[in-house]
């Protein structure tokens, strides 16, 4: 296994025949990094893999987001990122939306966090979300952890090994918002609770190689002790 | 250069103060850190890039910069009023311009990156230790950088070109020139004279001002990795 190695802003990475990707930028002939991180060359492709940094929205992500305001046409959802996102009502009801019959803050309040889907966003408007979706809506049970939105790829892991674990040892069902929120459901707190455990410590690990191993002991260890 | 000059602290004149640097020692901010270069303490914390408030100074198409250089009541011999003085609101502008340059602003439009600056003790050079302060934050914070930005200040001291002034030096010095530069990218993003220098003296304190630079982006580059060095150790 090549070594991970970390990088740093102004970094020069490659020079030649290279394409830059995730925060990489060219100047010159060289390849240079633009944020902290672990870099990673696939195909001619050279990216950083970011240690730190904001949630960027893109389109088709899922994310988890928390109602910040009611309207009287839409809601206001905080989405951890530095622009605030919109759920319209004609979206979650359907396009059947009676401004006079339905009304809005029964529907979701101030604090509801929600499961939707970054249906279009631009430079020059802020995300307008969908819930329109399986697995999209609101959250009635479970419990949210918080990861950094840049640790989101290790949190999969490769070809998503690192959730498949999560999952099957954990016995819960995890959605994960592309913002760094994590929506765990389980049958029993402790399983949940256990998750949140993991999640936590890779929060804290991104970076370090052999993580997926020493997570699997975690698990195994926590599910005995929950056992007993 | 003459070596036998001895500066007022026992330094050689080409010669920087011991430097400490520090990342993440604020919890709350997205990304902060703290800064001693001899004397002289400065602490950064940054946040953004976020929601713009008030909403009419957002520009459509970039994020803005927003620096407070602020010198705490205590930081200095006599005690200094908290309100900003007219020199903390140039230092202000001036930091804020030598970082703009190196912060990829095109990538977060109609929003703001928050830059305070609080200079605990200053003894010379504070511009150069906060803007050293500010780009480790700006890293810390996941900000995406062309480069990081090292600073430093060289001046003519009794007749002699010096690296990194302190205050004793800076009130009598002939000419004070403050650097900011990005090394890999060979730009320089911020260079103050104040004082008479000859084309020959600017030569000769321009290249001091690089190499000083140089060895203070080492610092900033071992601070940052160490991070993960430490976390790394611990656990296997």
């Amino acid at each position: 296994m090549v070594e991970r190695r970390i990088v740093l802003p102004g970094e020069l990475l490659v020079e030649g025949d290279y394409q830059p990707g995730l925060n990489v930028f060219k100047y010159g002939g060289g390849f240079y990094a633009s944020k902290i991180g672990v870099l990673s060359i696939v195909k001619q492709t050279v990216s950083v893999i970011a240690l730190h940094g904001v949630y960027e929205p893109k389109i088709g992500d899922v994310v988890i987001g928390k109602i910040i305001d009611v309207g009287t046409f839409s809601w206001t959802v905080d989405i951890k990122s530095p622009y605030t996102a919109v759920l319209n009502a004609s979206d979650y009801f359907k396009g059947r939306f009676n401004p006079v019959k339905d009304s809005l803050i029964k529907t979701l309040k101030p604090g509801d966090m929600i499961i939707a889907q970054i249906a279009d966003f631009d430079r020059t408007k802020n995300p307008v979300l969908t819930v329109q979706g399986s697995g999209l809506g609101g959250i009635t049970k479970g419990v949210i952890v918080e990861l950094s939105p840049s640790k989101i790829p290790r949190l999969i892991g490769r070809k998503g090994s690192m959730i498949n674990l999560l999952k099957k040892e954990g016995r819960c069902d995890i959605t994960i918002g592309k913002n760094g929120l994590i929506h765990i459901v389980g049958e029993k707190p402790e399983d949940e609770e256990l998750v949140a455990q993991a999640i936590r410590k890779i929060e804290k690990e991104a970076h370090t190689m052999g993580l997926t191993d020493r997570i699997m002991k975690l698990m195994r260890k926590g599910r005995e002790l929950n056992v007993n | 250069m003459s070596t036998e000059f001895i500066r007022v602290d026992g330094r050689l004149p080409d010669q920087l103060r011991p430097i400490k640097m520090v990342v993440g020692v604020l919890d709350r901010a997205d990304g902060s850190a703290y800064v001693e270069q001899g004397n002289t303490k400065v602490l950064v914390a940054v946040y953004g890039p976020r929601e713009i408030h008030p909403k009419h100074q957002a520009s459509l198409d970039s994020a803005i910069v927003r620096c407070r250089y602020h010198m705490a009541p205590f930081s200095t011999k006599e005690r200094k009023t908290p309100a900003p003085s007219r020199r903390e609101v140039e230092l202000s502008k001036v930091i804020k311009d030598a970082l703009s340059q190196a912060i990829f602003l095109e990538n977060f439009p109609r929003t703001s990156i928050d830059i305070f600056i609080e200079v605990l003790e200053a003894d010379g050079g504070t511009r150069c230790a906060s803007i050293n302060a500010c780009s480790l934050a700006l890293a810390n914070a996941g900000i995406p950088l062309r480069d990081l930005v090292s600073s430093v200040a060289v001046g003519k001291y009794k007749g002699h070109i010096v690296l990194d002034l302190n205050d004793e030096e800076d009130e009598v010095a002939e000419a004070d020139m403050p650097i900011a530069i990005m090394l890999s990218l060979n730009k320089i993003t911020l260079l103050q004279v104040n004082g008479v220098l000859t084309e020959e003296e600017f030569k000769q304190a321009f290249n001091l001002a690089v190499k000083g630079s140089m060895e203070i982006n080492r610092v900033q580059r071992e601070t940052l990795r160490s991070i993960y060095a430490s976390i790394k150790g611990e656990e296997d």
